[in-house]
């Protein structure tokens, strides 16, 4: 006998109905726009983190996280005036469930602001979805150019940089320091090719020649061969951007090919942040670019430092920033409608026209919502990323493609 | 001179893949095991390399000690969960040895945390070779290529000249004969499974000074080492060395002149040899 499929007497769900349902609830989701709960004056506004809590980045993402957190506390348990609570979401830095998770903060938890997060491909289905359903989202960190550049939107802010940003004023630097012929390496993709090409657009207009871009592919770490190959161009200067254990590696092969006595090793800030005590004296006399350093000596930075030491008992670095600015931003955004977060025009007017006087310096925010901020030229001295001067001040992000 | 350097990347390169290659060859052509886990153990091989090396300040320690812990977790679980999964589905096996990823990542996520960490080579062999006016060499990787020979020396013999590498290869010939003629086939799958891991283990242990230890290292060489062994023919060992060769002189030449395709040069490679030979440069034929 034929075991039936569906039965008349009990109203059970299927598991393909219950699916069919979700997914036809996001598309609604997405086809009407959730319109923002207006919610009681007194009522908490809602903060949705997606970031990554495991994982390779789980560090940074938690970085982030109480960064924020220490702003709110900073402010009595409040942001420009009104209460706040929190929801968080482990990204996981997959791109692949980037959307589900999004979709979760913005229609089952109904969030009014989602920060995320480090991951630029998780970031990117973000960017997408906040579009669509008019959520606004603050990014703490990922720099693909494209989320303030051709995917930029009125409800989309990022306290971080773009890749472009901090990669750019190092080709006025190199070139000024008397370099001519300059190789540069990273990982054949996206944020690699962002950053070198960069680089390579402000090297090239101070008018210096890129000999030979190498790229191998992500995230593969054996760099023997493009070493040797370095070594046989012999180029003035050398461009690098590589992150975590690949940036140990490199900055360590270098050394030990002998490299760093003969041609010098310069690169975007990641190459140094974070791995420090794992390349150890290998990384002296590193020189990059970031939108921060170990020891800016601006009150703000002493502030933070000393008050998230005191939190975590951890010495913040640029990720903690990074979050202590979002929640920063978000505050201006809710001081300037009274806290009134379905105030949106305004909010996003404010929030555009925010000035912050973050730990990284001043920081105000262009048409895209990038950042315009300093961009500092550091070098590693006795294990720290320390300032040795000012690359490019106030530097803004071209938004290239940006229509908003 | 560039030339002979980038041939002494490339077999360098290459001597490690084989000795990462050769646990995993043995592993599938003996117990028939698909062991995805194998990247993870040489992922573990550092850890215990960074971990030992800290405690008592001597790589030789780490090496010994590293390689004695790994052998002990290969028999132990061959015994609890490995041999269950012999002659069982392909699938079970991928599911069995995928959860091992699991959970070594996750103990090691417990244990170490997710930061790089660094491994110092033995002091006495810390220094480099000077070859052109500003490219030098250090001395551990041509230690390293030594020790890798020494290693496939060993292997080679202990297979080709011993009675456990006798029945080895009758295994891998065919397993139910060689149990017909009265073998007993347990204790050797664990042997050569405990081998295998440690073989893993040892290959992460030894690449630590001049790779660096951070979490998902093994995922890559994972990869690698099935291209290696499916090259080689599965159970190869000899097979695995020149599959090996192959993939480090490729990959390290292709980097060099053919950048802009040099990751997929070593795959097509791979489906150049198996359009040419389908079981592999020494694989033996389907039965």
């Amino acid at each position: 006998m034929a075991r039936p499929i569906t039965s008349n007497s009990t109203p059970v769900l299927s598991r393909r109905g219950v699916l069919l349902g979700t997914a036809g609830a996001f598309v609604s989701a997405a086809a009407f726009r959730f319109p923002t709960p207006a919610l009681a004056q007194g009522a908490p506004l809602k903060v949705g983190f997606m970031l990554p809590y495991s994982g390779t980045f789980a560090k940074l993402g938690k970085f982030i996280d109480d960064g924020f957190r220490l702003q709110v506390e900073q402010n009595g348990g409040l942001l420009g005036g009104r209460k706040v609570e929190f929801v968080q979401v482990d990204d996981e830095s997959k791109p692949e469930t980037a959307t589900d998770n999004m979709n979760r903060l913005v229609g089952r938890d109904k969030v009014d602001v989602v920060v995320g997060t480090v991951h630029s491909g998780v970031a990117m289905a973000m960017v997408k979805l906040a579009r669509d359903t008019n959520t606004m989202l603050v990014i703490p960190n990922a720099g693909v150019n494209e989320a303030t550049g051709p995917m930029c939107a009125p409800n989309i802010f990022r306290t971080s940089f773009s890749n472009w940003q901090v990669c750019e004023p190092m080709g006025k630097v190199v070139h000024a320091a008397g370099h001519r012929k300059v190789v540069t390496i990273t990982w054949r993709y996206a944020a690699g090719q962002q950053m070198v090409g960069a680089f390579a657009e402000g090297f090239k207009k101070a008018g210096g020649e890129i000999v030979e871009d190498l790229a191998l592919p992500f995230p593969e770490v054996e760099f023997q061969a493009l070493i040797t190959r370095i070594a046989t161009l012999k180029p003035d200067a050398v461009f690098a951007f590589f992150a975590g254990g690949g940036a140990v590696k490199f900055v360590k092969d270098y050394a030990a090919a002998g490299l760093n006595k003969s041609i010098p090793l310069y690169g975007a800030g990641f190459l140094t942040d974070g791995t420090i005590p794992a390349q150890g004296e290998t990384a002296n006399g590193i020189k990059t670019t970031l939108h921060y350093a170990d020891n800016l000596d601006n009150p703000a930075n002493k502030k933070f430092l000393e008050t998230f030491k005191a939190k975590t008992g951890l010495d913040g670095d640029i990720y903690a920033v990074q979050g202590y600015d979002a929640g920063a931003l978000i505050g201006a955004g809710l001081a300037a409608v009274k806290g009134d977060w379905s105030a949106r025009a305004d909010l996003v007017k404010a929030m555009r026209a925010a000035k912050i006087d973050s730990p990284r310096g001043p920081m105000t925010f262009n048409a895209a919502g990038n950042p315009i901020q300093n961009i500092y030229l550091r070098e590693v001295r006795n294990g720290r990323n320390e300032l040795v001067s000012i690359a490019g001040a106030a530097v803004n992000d071209p938004a290239r493609g940006c229509r908003a | 001179m560039t030339i002979a350097v980038q041939m002494l990347n490339g077999v360098q390169y290459g001597l490690v893949l084989f000795l990462v290659a050769s646990g995993l060859t043995l592993v599938f052509g003996i117990l028939g095991v698909i062991n995805l886990a194998h990247g993870a153990f040489y992922m573990l091989g550092a850890y215990l390399a960074y971990w030992i090396a800290g405690y008592t300040g001597s790589f030789l320690m780490a090496m010994v000690g590293g390689v004695a812990l790994s052998f002990l977790l290969g028999m132990a679980l061959e015994e609890v969960f490995v041999r269950r999964m012999i002659g069982r589905d392909h699938l079970a096996q991928v599911l069995l040895s995928f959860g091992l990823i699991l959970v070594i990542d996750e103990v090691r996520q417990i244990l170490f945390g997710k930061d790089v960490h660094s491994v110092a080579p033995p002091p006495w062999l810390n220094g480099s070779i000077q070859l052109t006016d500003v490219l030098s060499y250090p001395i551990y990787r041509l230690a390293l290529c030594f020790v890798c020979l020494v290693l496939a020396g060993i292997i080679f013999y202990v297979i080709q000249k011993t009675r456990l590498g006798m029945i080895i290869r009758a295994g891998a010939e065919n397993r139910d004969m060689t149990r017909a003629l009265g073998i007993r086939f347990d204790k050797v799958n664990r042997y050569v499974f405990a081998g295998g891991i440690a073989l893993a283990a040892l290959g992460g242990i030894l690449v630590s000074p001049i790779s660096t230890v951070f979490p998902g290292m093994g995922d890559g060489m994972l990869i690698l080492s099935f291209v290696v062994v499916v090259l080689g023919g599965i159970g190869s060992v000899a097979g695995a060395a020149i599959g090996a060769l192959m993939i480090g002189l490729t990959d390290t030449f292709g980097k060099v002149f053919f950048p802009q395709v040099s990751s997929i040069l070593i795959y097509v490679l791979m489906a150049g040899v198996l359009l040419w030979r389908p079981n592999g440069l020494l694989g033996k034929k389907e039965s």
